[in-house]
């Protein structure tokens, strides 16, 4: 507790300082996703919320925002999904166990849990999306009582994309959710669905005015699920998304992450889809929307 | 003591004394332009500038700037500056001062930036009002900033063979007390105090065709406007214009190693949505790809999104962005075709 107050003093500080945290644990989930499982200095607790985001540093690299995938109900450690896309996430992927780097945060508003409490879910994720919502998911089954019915719809590419495999077999497995889960292009393998994820949406049964319909991906997936889940009728507000942005500071003073008057870093990156009906033609992802 | 005195002939003995109290900055010549550099010999102070090339927002908000100081191996991290210098902004229009005022507004709003903050401690500004326009790209009447509105220490107004000196606080009042060449004022200064703003007002017209609320409204209603496809397809995206602004502030964050490869620094550097690159993401979307909609962002930052935030407008009237554009691109003419624009088809 007390090296806790230390930490954050430091912090305050300068939000701009890091703190130090080690690699515990790291594996490739696919050959572009690798897994980390990170522990901050201290043995101290992120205390994030699910939905939340780090900044990460590796010094001589930067900085990049990079999503939560645990669950705050995972104590003492939180986990990180990167894929290798730039300079600094190549360098991550060549970081393993006992490997040290920089974090900041957590930054940004997470998902409304609070609020879920009660409610069926709907939880749709496209590719990478399923990082944020694994947080959210794996805080639904830490407190699974606390909510109704739990569906999941999951949707990427080709089998060989699918994150966290041991665990998505789980949920396939448990009966008190429901996991579906659909590739665009199968292997000779694959027994399961083909198609978009849109596809699987239509089947789903629910009741509008219980139910939070949660989706994350790529913008070009939102326009399309979004308006499939409009059109189930459940209320702009219980529909709620998470927005990737490349953040430089996490404190709402760098620009990077800004929607017309919004920074998504300190305002989200979690809005529900009566914010996201608000702006006016900056935000993709809910482009030709009604 | 609210108002003071000096004599013109006295001014270079006073720049003198600022001089020694504190790291001195004020406009001088620079070719056919003007800059904020520290003074070294007082006679090259000039107080007849059209707005210097860039604001001073270089000295509270430096291009280049130490954030931390790290090691690899062991991870250590240091606060990278460990003390700031006091400094003297002398000279600073009024339009820079709202401008001061606006980078307040940003760095305080919490989380607060200890880096703007910690500088921001260590100045005082020393202002000069303005009797007669710089040149056609001001619009300083139309965002009132013309005339001092607060946020500085001191004020100059040329009244003749004098400058009138407003205190408007203490820390301006340390600086004019106890010298004998600064004297108190008396009825005739005043009186020709409210003759100089008098005649001011025959001078300065407001630039923009609508008040200010009814611009803020036609930006409300302007987001599709063709307006800003005509601006983005002569946009070079070259960044002038958020470089100049005294109310830019967006900024990339950048590591330096240096030859140990181990220990270095991190900086933040001056960054423009004026760049192609700015808002795009890991995923490959980028989210203002078309120079249309990042100069929309820029015009919507200075006259909508701070207002609905913070009740403040973030454009000064300066006019360097106009200034400097190398594409002619003029704010004026912007804001007035789309306050036209809307008029029109609101009829």
């Amino acid at each position: 507790m007390i090296e806790r107050e230390i930490l954050l003093e430091k912090m305050k500080t300068s939000p701009y300082r890091p703190i130090k945290a080690r690699i515990v644990e790291a594996r490739m989930l696919t050959d572009k996703e690798k897994f980390f499982r990170i522990e901050l200095e201290g043995g101290i607790d992120l205390r994030h919320q699910p939905g939340q985001f780090v900044m990460v540093s590796l010094f001589g690299y930067g900085e990049a925002p990079i999503s939560i995938c645990s669950s705050p109900t995972d104590k003492g450690y939180f986990e990180l999904t990167v894929r290798n896309v730039g300079t600094l996430t190549d360098k991550l992927h060549r970081l393993g166990e006992g490997d040290v780097l920089g974090i900041r945060g957590p930054f940004g508003r997470g998902f409304p849990v609070d609020n879920m409490f009660g409610f069926d879910l709907v939880i749709a994720a496209g590719g990478l999306g399923l990082v944020p919502l694994r947080s959210l998911i794996r805080y639904i089954m830490y407190n699974r009582n606390d909510f109704g019915n739990v569906q999941i719809l999951l949707g990427c590419k080709t089998p060989k994309d699918l994150l966290f495999g041991q665990e998505t077999k789980e949920w396939m497995r448990r009966a008190e959710i429901k996991f579906n889960c659909t590739v665009d292009r199968a292997d000779p393998d694959w027994k399961g669905n083909v198609g978009l994820i849109t596809s699987l949406i239509p089947g789903v049964d629910l009741n509008p005015t219980r139910t939070y319909g949660v989706v994350v991906g790529p913008p070009v997936m939102y326009r399309f699920v979004l308006s499939e889940l409009l059109k189930k009728n459940i209320p702009d507000h219980q529909i709620l998304v998470s927005l990737e942005r490349r953040m430089r500071c996490g404190l709402g003073k760098c620009g990077h992450c800004q929607i017309e008057g919004v920074y998504v870093c300190q305002c989200g990156p979690v809005f529900d889809y009566a914010q996201l009906k608000n702006f006016k033609g900056e935000c993709h992802e809910k482009a030709a929307l009604p | 003591m609210k108002y003071a005195s000096i004599k013109k002939e006295n001014l270079n003995k006073w720049l003198e004394y600022l001089k020694k109290k504190a790291r001195l900055y004020a406009p001088r010549k620079k070719e056919n332009l003007f800059v904020f550099r520290p003074v070294k010999d007082v006679s090259e102070v000039c107080l007849k500038y059209v707005p210097t090339i860039l604001p001073p927002k270089k000295y509270y908000f430096p291009q280049k700037e130490k954030l931390l100081k790290f090691s690899i191996e062991p991870f250590k991290t240091a606060k990278a500056i460990s003390e700031f210098e006091d400094f003297i902004l002398f000279g600073v229009h009024t339009c820079d001062i709202a401008g001061i005022q606006c980078m307040d507004v940003v760095f305080r709003d919490g989380p607060e930036d200890p880096n703007y903050l910690n500088r921001k401690d260590k100045m005082t500004i020393i202002g000069i009002e303005c009797l007669e326009y710089c040149d056609r790209f001001a619009n300083c009447v139309s965002m009132a900033n013309h005339v001092p509105r607060g946020g500085y220490d001191l004020m100059l107004v040329d009244i003749g063979e004098k400058f009138i000196i407003h205190i408007n606080s203490e820390k301006g009042e340390r600086l004019v007390k106890g010298l004998s060449y600064i004297k108190e004022v008396g009825e005739t200064e005043m009186s020709a105090l409210e003759r100089v703003r008098e005649a001011k007002k025959k001078v300065f017209k407001e630039e923009f065709s609508a008040p200010l609320n009814k611009v803020n409204q036609a930006f409300s209603q302007g987001f599709a406007s063709k307006v800003w496809e005509d601006v983005g397809r002569r946009c070079v995206a070259c960044g002038n214009c958020t470089a100049v602004c005294p109310t830019c502030y967006c900024f990339d964050v950048l590591d330096d190693v240096d030859l140990s490869l181990n220990e270095g620094l991190r900086y933040r550097i001056w960054n423009s949505c004026q760049m192609d690159d700015f808002a795009k993401v890991a995923g490959g979307e980028d989210f203002r790809k078309e120079r249309a909609n990042r100069q929309r962002h820029r015009y919507y930052r200075k006259f909508k999104y701070p207002v609905d935030k913070f009740n403040r407008y973030f454009c000064t009237g300066c006019g360097r962005c106009s200034r400097s554009c190398m594409a002619q691109i003029n704010l004026i003419e912007t804001v007035n075709s789309l306050a036209a624009e809307v008029k029109e088809s609101q009829k």
